[in-house]
């Protein structure tokens, strides 16, 4: 496969890879890092890529499987990722909830959400992908997605609540 | 009569029971601004996730190094081969000349001695006409 057919394979859903990559990973460096990793070993298989169903579900489970290992290393090498707006968060809630910021505060709250959970709001209400996809991409059953997406839209929901009182408060 | 609607779409929402469609149609209702208090917590989801699909990769990534380097290798063997088959022509045809020539010569060598030997035996015919000579005379 010639580099022009492998960007054009790729270039539809290297953003959904980056998002995939970021929403876990946090860091957008990192994600960057991790998106050029995937697609340079997607590029390095590209004569095996014709034979994949989907090469977007695939490169997605890579993305996956990829960022998942990052964070179990970190966590063994006691690296702890910079969440660097996590402490002035609360901060900033006390002086004023704007719109604006309610906004941000999902993707806070999405940050502090299970991984799996986090994966299924990410792929659904992000994506659009349909359960089966998501059962496919986490090795779930697609009524277990929709078990840790319902929670996970009921976490956000809950937490958003929380804050926008204690906003105002 | 929407809100009812949307309500009721909240609640399959929460339950992780909507279709893509229908999350659509939240989508389009939280998005529009005109969103009642009391589900204003969920504008801020819906953007949120908008906002979020925006997000793109930029990074270019270096796919370029590997591939040029087969490009040149391949235009290096082309060209060798070309070389190889032209040049590699010539002297095979060369060769070929050279044994056609050597064989030809070895050919003629064989005539021209087969010739002498031929020759050397008409030597006899001579005899023939001093014995016709000699005849002649003494008559």
């Amino acid at each position: 496969m010639k580099q022009t057919e492998f960007l054009n394979v790729v270039m539809p859903f290297k953003d959904k890879l980056f998002r995939l990559a970021k929403r876990l990973l946090v860091s957008t460096e990192e994600a960057e890092d991790a998106t050029q990793e995937i697609l340079l070993k997607l590029w390095s298989k590209n004569d095996r890529m014709k034979q994949y169903a989907s090469v977007e579900a695939f490169a997605m489970t890579m993305t996956k499987n990829f960022c998942l290992d990052r964070l179990k290393s970190k966590q063994a090498s006691n690296l702890k990722l910079v969440h660097s707006n996590y402490t002035d968060g609360s901060a900033s809630l006390q002086r004023q909830v704007e719109a604006q910021d309610s906004v941000n505060w999902v993707e806070k709250i999405m940050e502090s959400l299970p991984e799996q959970q986090k994966m299924a709001l990410q792929l659904r209400d992000v994506e659009q992908y349909s359960f089966e996809e998501i059962g496919k991409l986490l090795e779930m059953t697609p009524a277990a997605v929709r078990v840790a997406l319902s929670r996970a839209r009921k976490t956000v929901r809950e937490k958003l609540i929380e804050k926008h009182n204690y906003g105002i408060a | 009569m929407e809100l009812h609607n949307i309500e009721k779409l909240i609640e399959k929402y929460l339950d992780a029971t909507t279709t893509v469609a229908e999350e659509e149609t939240l989508k389009a209702y939280f998005l529009k601004g005109d969103v009642a208090p009391h589900l204003k917590e969920y504008t801020a989801m819906f953007t949120y996730f908008s906002v979020a699909k925006e997000e793109t990769f930029t990074k270019q990534v270096p796919l370029k190094p590997r591939k040029r380097n087969y490009k040149w290798l391949s235009v290096a063997a082309v060209a060798v081969l070309v070389f190889g088959i032209y040049y590699g022509n010539d002297y095979r045809e060369q060769k070929e000349a050279e044994y056609v020539l050597h064989q030809t010569k070895k050919a003629f060598g064989l005539i021209a001695q087969n010739l002498n030997k031929g020759t050397e035996k008409l030597v006899y015919l001579n005899k023939f006409e001093e014995a016709k000579n000699k005849i002649y005379k003494t008559n």
